[in-house]
């Protein structure tokens, strides 16, 4: 756990120059318009929208490798959960069935399950990188006054700023106590027996938890001195102004929220429904 | 050294505990015998910040927290980020009023401390989670079901034990001092 | 009561007959304090370690009663209100505050956010911001890391950023409590020098608590005041504190000069100016004491012969350390070293000059990217914490990141129980290093019930308990009072005498002279200087590369014409020990 996963990526791209406000819209509105629809053409349009997105930001896949091969993994091993839980769900949602391949048991390939499924994939593809365009283009800064800005409390918003600010110190700070705790001798890799391993965890946590419950101490008395809190609002020093690309992208998150809503009415339920 | 609850407290603490939350629940692993599963110990952590600066707090760290490690890894998948939060507000809630900060840990306080986690537990993974993947994604419900019991199981036993022990071990580090004479 | 009709006499903080007990606590933590401080004026406050002066400040800065819960008694005035009435803002509007630990302060993700925080607070328009950030980042010089992230800044800059988000505000009165402890000496000089700039060119009040008064008086300062168990014991011009030798009475230490001058004989008068050893009046009589005193220094021990097996080895070790992706800084670069068996050797050089890593690195928590370690003559690579933990003991400069147990003797206990050792073996180990570590009577307290120096002391017998041939220690002593550091030295030398290996890694060059023979002298990540620690100080250039100041005593040999400055030293240090000898 030493080097940053993720996180912000210094290269200039026209991505970078939005303000963070239009991306958080855009990235909710993926979010939440994904979370509506289930339109086999929705989702896709979406995530071929959100690949063409990546392609113009300049972040590189290479970037992202190790998150993309995470999603790739979890993607998998959730249509791997879906087909041997519910092998007949697609059938159970369309009403017809269509045998493409004889499985053992139930487990029968059918034209409807890889529809389903591919809807539930489609899903994912349409999400995931608009979530992480917008963590890798938005300044950690801009983070929380587009929270502000979209209407969070700004004490909340504030909160996952004070996050950002102290993952990297926290982080570093269990990694030191816990090889503190290995020098002494106390092991909580696989060497250990079960049982030692989870007391000699508590060892690593403890101290953790007491240097964070003083941190938050000295912070908050920190905070409270200059005045946080006070207010019933609050300015933000970084806060880019909305320029047209801005607005268009608003629109467009207001749009991608809209398209499924329609598309309920349309398709007569979440599913569009090609087998009938 | 007192766990003061004011307003910018809370705030600092939602921010910090969702920091602890992130780097607990993503860079901290802790293999068991089964094979490909882990003991993912950010929710005992959750629970014992419920327990010290409430309900409010517990909630938001979870759900921020959560929300980051998905921002940065798996992609949002809501209903899971609102069941850390529903986690972290039921047991918020259900130990109100507590004397851990004076010291005091007993074994009533084990047992209801026990008792609200695997009642917080219970709400976020058989109810909450599910329901939502079912609700707002679509699954096949017996295969959500089935990953939220896993989820329960696993998460009611770390969190128990782990909280457990650091509430006990962090309620001993509070005793009056008053009580201490020098020892020849 | 007074009137507040403000006439430019009223003081600027005025208390009176003050007392105030924290509710958790059975006594009062100040009692009847009488103090003022007008404006303009520059105020140093010193006392031991829980002598109240941080909690002093939190009377003034409002924190008390607005954060901290206690009992107040007597009046307190704070630009002619009292705190407790007034919202905590309007008091941080004129007084400013600057914390212990400018990690905890910099809130903000840039150093320009941080700086607007309070601005951001009071909902001053995003376009009058920068403006006010430019002209208090100017004022403290730091204008040039505007963008840079907390983690990209050195202890020495984030306190300059401390500093500048109060100053944004246009406060009267700073308020600093121990701003120098984790500053090494150039830049803890330069901080002391910021502040006088401020003070004279902003006329800024600056009430400054530290325990390295030698440094707080590199400039002036208008008034000591000498707290003792939470009362004011003295409050006068430096001068008359320093002569009248209340200081030392009360475990604060002086500034060097003013303890040779004593112990020759010649103590300083108020009327001396004797702050600063390059510019106090000395008379005839004090200059020939001195020189006659240090005639009878203790030649210099014999030089330690180059034998002796090797405990330590370090052969072009470079360690680079990910930032980013993508992205490493080179934290040491081409070190080679040799630690004898039973040496005590120093690791001085700046903030960021890769002491703690090469700490690090030794103890395998950090891995090195080029060149090799070895322990006792053994090629070290791959071996796993546990394996060195068991020849090298490390003591975090941060107790708290190691002890876990609620009982001292728990914690004490716990690495011992690791290592499957009998019960009888880790009773025995466990009393000894109780005793060794004079922490025998607190062996059943909680650890939150003890002082932050008693805590090192326990992280350092959980370490010591081991065994270990090696006892690495990053900077034992920052932050605490004199009487402490003593005790706490003097039980580091009978830990050395009895044959372990010590290494230091500390900021004070002073501890560095007195106990060590040789020091590596870092910078940049590169290793500068390996020598006997008066060479390394008394080679100008050498010196102002690692960023190392040399102390009073230098100057004040220089002034009274002693050819050779170690000779002084070596005198100051043996008369010391002396004195601390008589005293048992
Ligand atoms: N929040 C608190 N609650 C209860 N007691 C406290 C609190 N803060 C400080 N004290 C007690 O008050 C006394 C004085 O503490 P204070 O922090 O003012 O000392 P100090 O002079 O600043 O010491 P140091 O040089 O170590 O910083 C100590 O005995 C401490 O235990
Ligand atoms: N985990 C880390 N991540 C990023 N940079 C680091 C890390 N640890 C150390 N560094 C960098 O490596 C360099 C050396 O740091 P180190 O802590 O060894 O300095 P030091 O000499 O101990 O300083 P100080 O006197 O302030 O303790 C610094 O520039 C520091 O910023
Ligand atoms: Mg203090
Ligand atoms: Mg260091």
């Amino acid at each position: 756990m030493t080097s940053p996963v993720l996180g912000y990526v210094d290269r200039t791209g026209p991505l970078h120059r939005l303000s963070g406000v239009s991306k958080l819209a855009l990235a909710l509105g993926v979010v939440i318009g994904a979370m509506i629809g289930f339109d086999v053409r929705y989702l896709a349009a979406v995530s071929l929208g959100s690949l063409v997105l990546w392609g113009m930001s300049r972040v590189r896949v290479r970037d992202l490798a190790v998150v993309l091969w995470l999603v790739a993994i979890f993607a998998t091993l959730n249509n791997i959960g879906i087909f041997l839980f519910a092998p007949g769900y697609g059938t159970e949602l369309f009403g017809t069935r269509h045998v493409l391949l004889e499985g053992p048991w139930r487990w029968d390939v059918t034209a409807e399950q890889l529809f389903y499924q591919s809807a539930v994939t489609l899903k994912y593809v349409a999400v995931l990188p608009s979530v992480l365009l917008f963590v890798a283009t938005t300044r950690p800064p801009e983070f929380a006054s587009s929270l502000a800005r979209i209407g969070v409390p700004y004490r909340i918003a504030y909160a996952v700023s004070l996050a950002l600010r102290y993952i990297p110190d926290v982080q570093r700070e269990f990694r030191t106590i816990s090889q503190a705790q290995q020098a002494r001798g106390l092991d909580t890799s696989r060497a250990a027996g079960l049982r030692t391993r989870v007391r000699n965890l508590a060892s690593v946590l403890l101290p953790l938890l007491l240097g964070t419950f003083d941190r938050i101490e000295a912070v908050s008395a920190a905070m409270e001195l200059r005045g946080f809190g006070r207010g019933r609002r609050r300015t933000w020093l970084v806060r880019t102004p909305l320029r047209l690309p801005d607005l268009v992208l608003i629109s467009l998150a207001v749009l991608l929220v809209a398209v499924p809503l329609v598309l309920l009415g349309v398709n007569d339920g979440r599913f569009w429904n090609p087998f009938l | 050294m007192t766990v003061s609850r004011s307003p910018v407290t809370q705030v600092v603490a939602i921010g910090i505990g969702a920091a602890l939350f992130f780097v607990l629940g993503r860079f901290v692993a802790i293999p068991t015998p089964i094979p490909n599963t882990t003991i993912s110990i950010q929710y005992a952590v959750l629970a014992v910040f419920a327990v010290l600066y409430g309900p409010l707090v517990g909630a938001l760290a979870g759900l921020i927290g959560h929300i980051l490690i998905d921002a940065t890894g798996f992609g949002i998948w809501l209903s899971w980020e609102i069941s850390s939060g529903v986690f972290g507000l039921v047991v918020g809630l259900l130990l109100l009023r507590t004397a851990i900060e004076d010291g005091v840990f007993d074994r009533a306080l084990a047992l209801r401390f026990t008792a609200a986690v695997v009642i917080a537990n219970a709400l976020a993974w058989l109810v909450v989670a599910p329901l939502g993947d079912v609700l707002i994604y679509s699954e096949p419900a017996n295969k959500v079901w089935t990953q939220g019991a896993l989820a329960f199981a696993a998460n009611s036993v770390t969190a128990a034990v782990l909280g457990l022990i650091i509430l006990s071990l962090y309620a001993r580090t509070r005793t009056r001092t008053g009580s201490l004479s020098r020892e020849r | 009561m007074s009137t507040a009709a403000g006439t430019g006499e009223q003081p600027l903080i005025e208390l009176r007959g003050c007392s105030f007990q924290y509710r958790a606590q059975a006594e009062p933590t100040l009692r009847d304090i009488d103090l003022a401080v007008r404006r303009g004026e520059k105020v140093a406050i010193v006392g031991a370690s829980g002598s109240g002066k941080s909690t002093l400040l939190r009377v003034l800065n409002g924190m008390i009663p607005h954060h901290h819960r206690g009992t107040i008694t007597g009046s307190v005035r704070v630009a002619g209100h009292d705190p407790a009435e007034a919202p905590l803002v309007e008091t941080a509007r004129v007084v400013g505050t600057v914390l212990q630990d400018s990690n905890n302060q910099f809130v903000g993700l840039s150093v320009a956010e941080d700086i607007a925080f309070s601005l951001e607070n009071q909902q001053v328009p995003t376009e009058e911001m920068p403006e006010r950030i430019a002209r208090a980042a100017r004022l403290t010089g730091i204008e040039d890391r505007l963008g840079d992230s907390p983690h990209d800044l050195s202890g020495g800059q984030k306190q300059r950023v401390a500093i500048a988000g109060v100053l944004v505000d246009e406060v009267d009165v700073l308020l600093l409590d121990e701003p120098l402890a984790n500053l090494d000496p150039a830049a803890g000089r330069a901080t002391v020098e910021l502040l006088d700039d401020l003070h004279r060119e902003q006329g800024t009040t600056i009430v400054i608590v530290e325990h390295r008064l030698e440094d707080v008086l590199h400039r002036d300062v208008d008034r000591i005041v000498l707290l003792s168990e939470g009362r004011i014991v003295a409050d006068a011009p430096p001068g008359e504190v320093l002569a009248s030798g209340r200081l030392e009475a009360h475990g604060i230490r002086p500034p060097l000069h003013v303890t040779a001058l004593r112990r020759a004989g010649a103590p300083v008068t108020a009327d001396q100016r004797p702050s600063r050893a390059a510019d106090i009046d000395l008379t005839p009589a004090q200059i020939e004491a001195v020189r006659a005193w240090t005639e009878d220094a203790p030649d210099p021990a014999s030089e330690l012969s180059d034998d002796g097996d090797p405990a330590l080895e370090l052969e072009g070790v470079r360690v680079e350390i990910p930032v980013g992706p993508e992205r490493t800084t080179v934290a040491l670069d081409g070190i080679d070293a040799r630690i004898r068996c039973g040496e005590m050797l120093g690791v001085l050089g700046s903030n960021g000059a890769g002491k703690s890593t090469l700490a690090r690195v030794l103890c395998g928590f950090e891995t090195a990217t080029a060149g090799r370690v070895r322990i006792g003559g053994a090629d070290a690579t791959g071996w796993s914490l546990a394996e060195r933990g068991e020849r090298i003991g490390f003591v975090l400069q941060e107790p708290g990141q190691m002890l876990s147990q609620p009982r001292v003797l728990d914690e004490i206990a716990l690495g011992l129980r690791a290592r499957s050792l009998p019960d009888e073996e880790i009773a025995r180990r466990s009393e000894e290093v109780l005793a060794v570590c004079g922490l025998r009577p607190f062996r059943s307290w909680p650890l939150s019930a003890l002082s932050h120096g008693q805590r090192k002391r326990v992280s350092i017998a959980a370490v010591l308990a081991l065994e270990p041939e090696v006892l690495l220690l990053d900077e034992p002593t920052a932050g605490q009072d004199h009487a402490h550091y003593s005790e706490f030295m003097e039980f580091l030398r009978g830990v050395h005498r009895a044959g372990t290996t010590v290494v230091l890694i500390t900021h004070d060059m002073h501890l560095a002279l007195e106990h060590t023979r040789r020091v590596l002298v870092l910078s940049g990540g590169h290793l500068l200087a390996d020598d006997h620690p008066a060479a390394v100080l008394t080679d100008p250039e050498l010196s102002a590369r690692a960023d190392l100041v040399t102390t009073g005593l230098y100057d004040l040999a220089r002034r009274c014409g002693v050819p050779d400055p170690a000779r002084l030293v070596r005198r100051v240090i043996a008369a010391d020990r002396h004195e601390r000898e008589e005293a048992r």
